[in-house]
């Protein structure tokens, strides 16, 4: 039997839905499951993480998320409990952290995963920004891999005996990479790349200002808001809301385009929506060809009238 | 200062991307540019460049022939010499880390590297960590503001919910570029005619030690997804047709 180690990932302390895509995935395995958690107490984590076998806590005076200790304490943990293959999510951090890990570990790493095969050390991830699909392998003792958020559908935690549990130290190495403040947005938007719905807007949304009609939206289906690139590049919405090739890649269970035409830089990054709704004016708008349903009309009308509707169904 | 730039040739944004015998793409009609967020890393550069006196601009790339046209691009926007890794073959992020490190320890005074945060063809994501890394040297990736003081380099790079983590680096470091950090140049006509003159020094992959390493990453198949089926437009009335929407949304999709 392998040893299977994930990188358990805490946002301000909070358990990230991330994790428990990855503890589906690993559970199904069949393995023996290490889950790695930096913390200076695991208990308000330990019902999440009952299925697993191992529960490695991190342990440090200062355990604020810094790069390079995180992934030489991560290499290390590899390293003490033997672990074949380490998952981790392609979040934020996870990007950040998995390929210092592949560099400290000598191990090869697959970022992006849609699906990923333990027993061969194979996965499939999105290439050419998800408008063709590769298989790639991992040589050599050990593999890496993220797995892109929402791909993975959570089941129910099979918990067997109580976990073990184990802890390490905090590599205490001075980092090189320094993160010195983490500044807040002013306005607590829901990330768009873990977001289960988004709102998202096109060049027909006109001006800046506009916007206000989407995140209305936005609000009562607690989503996301994303823009088109044409909306980015007019100056209506600022570059960390683009969705597309030059953007984020999107994996909502639900993406309503407002007045995006449906460009293939748009739509490769929110093909793999379960749900894709389009609003837009011209009948001929391509994103009709890609969307599961479509309203032909002016969003500047049916935006306003579909979040009426929305919050009569929500009650 | 010695600033080097990393950048990659890919296909168009707007290229439809078709299999070729299972591993490879059809180049066939495909349109070659430096990968985007190459472009936000090459302008970054050139503007560290112009603020410090005595400094100047490498851009390398590894690929094949092609590659050079990348290079040429590079040098019309202002970057003073460019070296072509010659690569025919395909290279995992590790192997092209090694290369391109190769090519920049040989400079006893290299100083910031730039690179993309991803190239828009494999998607890796790990270049530029693996790079400074294989280098020794901090590194900060999905970078929207650079600034140098003459002594460190601070920048603020994107995490999640539009939050920001502030970073600061010793230099030499490397600096991976999201979208949002500038607005690339277009190259003059002045610039174009200058690229021209410059000789672009070549290196062959066996020079950096990499030869035909083995890659820890192979790619296996290369496959086109599955295409979604066509969906259906809802006719009516606005206020109809919404009402509509919201039903399938809730009873047939079940996404509510």
């Amino acid at each position: 039997m392998a040893n299977i180690g994930l990188y358990i990932e805490l946002k301000k302390g909070g358990f990230k839905k991330a994790n428990r895509e990855l503890l589906t995935l690993a559970a199904k395995s069949g393995h023996k499951v290490h889950a790695v958690v930096f913390c200076a107490d695991p208990q308000p984590y330990m019902d999440e993480l009952r299925g697993v076998q191992v529960v490695v806590q991190v342990q440090g005076a200062d355990l604020s998320y810094q790069p390079d200790r995180y992934a030489a304490t991560l290499a290390a943990v590899i390293e003490e409990f033997k672990l074949d293959a380490f998952l981790g999510a392609f979040s934020a951090q996870g990007k950040d952290l998995f390929p210092r890990l592949a560099a400290k570990a000598k191990a090869g790493l697959i970022s992006d995963c849609l699906a990923v095969d333990l027993e061969k050390r194979q996965a499939i991830k999105p290439v050419y920004s998800g408008k063709l699909l590769a298989e790639y392998r991992v040589e050599g003792q050990r593999a890496l891999f993220t797995v892109r958020p929402n791909v993975i559908p959570v089941e129910a935690v099979v918990a067997g005996s109580a976990p073990e549990l184990k802890s390490m130290a905090l590599d205490m190495t001075e980092p090189r990479t320094r993160i010195v403040e983490v500044i807040q947005s002013a306005s607590q938007r829901v990330d768009l790349t873990e977001a289960e719905i988004i709102v998202s807007g096109g060049r027909a949304m006109k001006a800046r200002e506009n916007f206000v009609i989407l995140e209305d939206l936005a609000k009562v289906l607690n989503a996301g808001v994303g823009a088109s690139r044409a909306a980015v590049d007019a100056g209506f919405a600022s570059s960390d809301m683009q969705v597309g090739q030059t953007g984020k890649v999107v994996n909502p269970k639900l993406y309503i385009a407002c007045g995006i035409s449906g460009a293939i830089q748009h739509f490769v990054g929110m093909k793999t929506s379960k749900v894709i709704v389009a609003i837009n004016k011209d009948p001929e708008a391509p994103i009709f060809k890609k969307a599961d349903y479509g309203i032909v009309g002016d969003l500047f009308t049916v935006v306003p009238l579909l979040k009426e509707e929305i919050k009569k169904a929500l009650g | 200062m010695n600033i080097y730039v990393c950048i990659k040739q890919v296909p168009d944004t707007e290229a439809t991307i078709l299999v070729k015998d299972g591993k490879s793409i059809n180049e066939a009609n495909v349109k070659w540019i430096i990968s985007p967020y190459d472009e936000y890393a090459i302008e970054e550069a050139l503007k560290l460049k112009e603020k410090l006196s005595g400094s100047k601009v490498t851009a390398v790339c590894l690929g094949p022939e092609r590659a050079q046209n990348a290079l040429r691009t590079a040098l019309a926007m202002g970057a003073d010499s460019a070296v072509h890794v010659d690569c025919a073959v395909v290279l995992d992020s590790a192997n092209t880390a090694k290369a391109l490190a190769h090519v920049i320890r040989a400079d006893k005074d290299f100083g910031v590297v730039f690179l993309g945060r991803q190239a828009i063809d494999d998607d890796a994501s790990q270049l530029h960590i693996l790079l400074a890394e294989e280098l020794s040297i901090p590194v900060a990736t999905n970078v929207l503001a650079f600034a140098f003081d003459g002594q460190k380099v601070r920048v603020e790079r994107e995490i999640d919910e539009g939050a920001r983590e502030v970073i600061e680096m010793a230099v030499p470091c490397a600096v991976a570029a999201a979208k949002g950090l500038n607005t690339p140049r277009y190259a003059s006509m002045m610039g174009i005619m200058k690229a021209k003159k410059i000789e672009i020094r070549k290196v062959t992959l066996a020079e950096t030690g990499v030869g035909e390493a083995a890659n820890l990453v192979s790619l296996l198949k290369l496959s086109s997804p599955a295409e979604k089926p066509q969906g259906r437009v809802i006719p009516g009335e606005p206020a109809a047709a919404v009402h509509e929407l919201v039903k399938l949304l809730r009873d047939e999709a079940k996404v509510l």
